[in-house]
């Protein structure tokens, strides 16, 4: 037990105790071990975030620029839009599952697994089928994604309600409660669907898979800027995203108000969800990909790292992939299934490590 | 109340069912039409309403008991074979039958939906000896994303040989498209299902794990394959015959078990009562909501089922316990 | 000072903490004993504000807990409570620096790093910093939980069983932490403890609960008495003074 040793430390503390003696403006490199190296993961995070913004870029570049045929402007102006609507995309999941895992205190949950973009695709179903296209189109778009938006913020404030409720539940019970709520809203879905007219299904159908070639440039920008205000709000609330995945004792305990602030999260969280949801549609497991992606690439917890780079690694995995199936393999349609396989082996490995864990 | 009223109510409740399903459909069979010697209505009703009633009622019940005998000998409630895979094994058998042995007969078909569902249970079995500690929802979910990714294998094929929206039909259980000359193969289910009824306590005993039943004597291996034999075979001829009936032998089983206990024997045969009835009920359903137009049975099945579901997980807060 | 005013706190229809009333003084060391289930826990949490009371209050310095800012308390009382599992990956210098956090809302200051450094010296995480905390030891990790506390500087320090998961010696030298932030440091201490012979060495006052109330209070020579410990756990415990500390035999 190096035992003065802690005694000169002790002293030094005392100075610049609970009330901030002359000495505490000191600088750090006095008080630490000399032999003490720096944070070691400083390193690899910028390592890693310089890779993954390299990575962006070509990815990108390689989307727009490989395999033109035919007029540059014609296909580059095609295919910037496209680009636009990956990168909202990727990013909205990315960032809303991050801050979502962190809200809920655990790796597994995400908005879709508990079945928020399922629930999007409902309120768009429910909409068409008691409005009707023709009065549907009679409301205005930025009315239809605001009453969209408002009942995707009540199903959170009842789901977070439940989720800390009175009886503290087991993650994998939220969980399997969220893919049978995801199963039931489907079933939902599909039923509404059968029961509309043809026509009208044909509308709907383009409402709900805008699919990213044929992205409206209007709903684009909205998407684009609610994201980007989004990111910001979210952004600057980084550090308070570290304290909150303490839990909510600790949260507490360093001054956060728990409640409110986990409420105007999902609130950020659901917006974020019906950006996405409302370009492409859903996709399960891209999020859960992402996010844990980037929790392993850094081995780091902090939001000001985590953000970042699983919202590069989403862009990255998007963008590329699709650059690759599109340009490549000539195969566009299919990376939400090679996102959905990856992302359930990945699911169960996080589910078996978890339970070796506890 | 006594068990000779439920007996007796329960088969009031078939019997309306039943004729329900019998007179309802696109086509108007009357009993007026009937009786005056129609022709045609007779025709609607041999070559159609009867074939399907008798589908119904063959599927419903060895599904349910299929997922009563998974859950016995998993030892886990909320397991069946739409819950961990099995269902989705099968359909990846039969597409692969289908692109690389298209001229093949229909047992021979059933066969190989077979032998991929019983893969695809040990599969599951396989990842869940991986997992050390279980919780009672934890097992179901790894099946259910297990079954996510078979899922997604088949989607991928089915994607590559175009034959998404054959694969989606084959997932979604419809009764409409039975007539007679291929329901008969159901028949196969309701003979497993008498084979279940016998086996019942040995598989009760398997499901006391390894040690505790070669302990009493049983030959655990043969009676574990014996049991997931059945329920890959019972899985394997529903998807091919109808297509899927998500959460069905989930929800009976549950259901039964809230109603009349745990003793095996005595639950059973209500099992098999259960599903046909809530099978045939929800084929109503579907033919009713959207009259003249129907909504596959699948559909129908994933609301219900999943409400059930959902309301058997929420019920008690014992996330918790058990094995 | 904390008051405690006739805090009732149910679970369900069970009542854990009847109707406390309470006076914890400025400084010092308080420790809370009682037997499992008597409420010590809870009655800290609702001192802490991380439990709502259903009736009664919680003074800090005059001020209800219940109604001032979260921030503002936070520089005035930090509170550990006894199960820390984290679901994110942080190592032990992340989490001792989120202690600073009500002070330097994440933008660290050279006065939150000297801070940080004093309290990871004084828990003796020196070579553990750069670790993670699903790397360390049960007791390696509890210490860096009260040292995310300690950094938090706050004049009133609750800490909810901080001897779980130490050895013999670890657990000595966490009292003798606790014991010199109050005596150095001027800091009003309450620690939850499971063992009555830590009360009694190392605090200057002992609460000891049951069924939700308080028994007594007082001094270690006054509590640590066999006829009081008879009355707080229902069972006779001879008690030695041993080089001039008051132990209680518990082992045969």
């Amino acid at each position: 037990m190096p035992e003065p040793l802690r005694l000169s430390l002790d002293d030094a503390d005392a100075r610049s105790g609970p009330v901030s003696g002359p000495s505490s403006g000191r600088s750090t490199g006095a008080l630490r071990d000399p032999g003490d190296t720096r944070d070691p993961r400083g390193r690899r995070v910028r390592l890693v975030l310089l890779a993954l913004v390299v990575l962006a870029v070509v990815a990108c570049a390689a989307f727009l620029l490989l395999d033109v045929q035919g007029a540059w402007s014609y296909v580059l102006g095609l295919r910037s839009r496209t680009l636009g609507a990956l990168l909202v995309v990727a990013l909205a999941i990315a960032v809303s599952t991050v801050v979502f895992q962190t809200v809920t205190e655990n790796r597994i949950l995400t908005p879709s697994i508990m079945g928020f973009d399922a629930l999007y695709v409902l309120v768009q179903t429910v909409a068409v089928f008691t409005l009707g296209a023709v009065g549907l189109s009679g409301v205005p778009a930025p009315v239809q994604f605001g009453v969209t938006l408002v009942v995707m913020l009540g199903c959170s404030v009842a789901l977070f309600a439940w989720i800390f409720g009175a009886a503290r539940r087991s993650v994998h019970l939220l969980v399997l409660v969220g893919v049978v709520l995801g199963v039931l809203l489907r079933s939902l879905t599909a039923m509404l669907q059968r029961m509309i007219d043809p026509n009208e299904f044909q509308v709907l159908q383009a409402r709900l898979f805008a699919s990213f070639t044929g992205v409206d440039p209007a709903l684009l920008g909205v998407s684009g800027i609610l994201l980007v205000g989004t990111c910001w709000w979210l952004w600057r609330r980084r550090h308070e995203l570290d304290v909150l995945a303490l839990g909510r004792p600790n949260a507490v305990a360093l001054g956060v108000e728990h409640r409110r602030r986990v409420m105007t999260l999902l609130v950020a969280v659901s917006l974020l969800v019906s950006v996405s949801t409302a370009l492409v549609g859903p996709i399960t497991f891209f999020g859960l990909l992402v996010a844990n992606l980037a929790y392993v690439l850094t081995g780091s917890s902090k939001h000001a790292v985590t953000l970042p780079t699983a919202a590069l690694t989403a862009v990255v995995v998007l963008v590329g992939g699709q650059a690759v199936l599109d340009h490549v393999l000539s195969m566009g349609t299919v990376l939400s299934v090679v996102i959905e396989l990856c992302g359930g082996i990945v699911f169960i490995v996080l589910l078996v490590a978890s339970g070796r864990r506890r | 109340m006594p068990t000779w009223l439920v007996v007796v109510a329960t088969s009031l409740v078939m019997a309306v069912l039943v004729v329900a399903s019998v007179m309802i459909g696109a086509i108007d069979v009357s009993v007026a039409d009937l009786v005056a010697g129609d022709d045609d209505a007779w025709d609607v009703l041999l070559l159609s309403r009867v074939p399907r009633t008798t589908a119904i009622l063959l599927a419903g019940s060895a599904m349910a008991v299929a997922g009563l005998v998974m859950q016995m000998l998993v030892r886990n409630r909320f397991v069946e074979p739409s819950t961990v895979g099995t269902t989705e094994a099968a359909g990846l058998g039969l597409l692969l039958v289908t692109i690389l042995a298209p001229a093949m007969p229909l047992p021979g078909k059933i066969g190989v939906a077979a032998a991929f569902a019983l893969a695809g249970t040990l599969l599951f079995l396989a990842v869940l000896r991986a997992v050390p500690v279980r919780s009672i929802v934890t097992v179901p979910l790894l099946g259910m994303m297990l079954a996510g990714v078979i899922g997604a294998v088949a989607t991928w094929i089915a994607y590559r040989y175009d034959l998404l929206q054959t694969l989606g039909a084959w997932m979604t259980g419809d009764f409409s498209g039975i007539v007679a000359g291929r329901m008969e193969l159901l028949w196969v289910t309701a003979a497993l299902a008498v084979v279940a009824y016998v086996m019942a306590d040995r598989f009760t005993v398997a499901g006391l794990g390894k040690d505790t039943a070669t302990a009493l004597g049983l030959p655990y291996g043969v009676v574990m394959a014996l049991g997931l034999g059945l329920v890959a075979v019972v899985s394997a001829v529903v998807v091919v015959v109808v297509g899927g009936l998500p959460f069905l032998g989930l929800v009976v089983p549950n259901v039964a078990s809230l109603l009349v206990g745990d003793n095996l024997r005595r639950t059973l045969p209500w099992v098999a009562v259960g599903g046909a009835g809530l099978v045939l009920l929800c084929d109503v359903l579907g033919r009713v909501l959207r009259y003249p137009y129907e909504i596959p049975i699948g559909v129908v099945m994933g609301v219900v089922g999943s409400l059930v579901f959902l309301y058997l997980l929420l019920r008690a807060p014992a996330g918790r316990s058990g094995a | 000072m904390i008051t405690v005013e006739q805090v009732t706190k149910r679970y369900g229809t069970t009542v854990v903490v009847d109707d406390v009333s309470l006076e914890l003084p400025r400084g010092g060391v308080t420790s809370v004993i009682g037997p499992n289930g008597a409420g010590k826990s809870t009655l800290l949490s609702v001192v802490a504000r991380l439990l709502p009371a259903e009736s009664g209050r919680v003074l800090l310095d005059g001020a209800d807990v219940a109604r001032t800012p979260g921030r503002e308390l936070a520089r005035r009382l930090g509170v550990l409570r006894q199960d820390n599992h984290l679901a994110v990956r942080l190592t032990v210098r992340d989490l001792v620096t989120l202690g600073r956090y009500p002070y330097s809302r994440g933008r660290t200051t050279p006065d939150d790093v000297a801070h940080v450094d004093a309290a990871v010296a004084r828990l003796d995480l020196g070579g553990l910093e750069h670790r993670y905390l699903d790397e360390l030891s049960g007791g390696q990790r509890q210490r860096a939980f009260v040292a995310m506390v300690m950094a938090q500087d706050t004049e009133y320090v609750l800490l909810d069983e901080p001897l779980n998961n130490l050895d013999m010696t670890h657990a000595r030298d966490m009292m003798r932490t606790v014991r010199r932030a109050a005596d150095e440091l001027g800091r009003t201490v309450v620690v939850v403890l499971h063992d009555v012979n830590f009360a009694s060495c190392w605090s200057d006052r002992i609460v000891a609960m049951r069924d939700g109330r308080v028994e007594v209070q007082g001094p270690p020579s006054e509590v640590i008495d066999t006829d009081v410990l008879r009355r707080v756990y229902d069972d006779e415990i001879t008690v030695r003074e041993v080089d001039g500390r008051r132990v209680a035999l518990y082992y045969t």
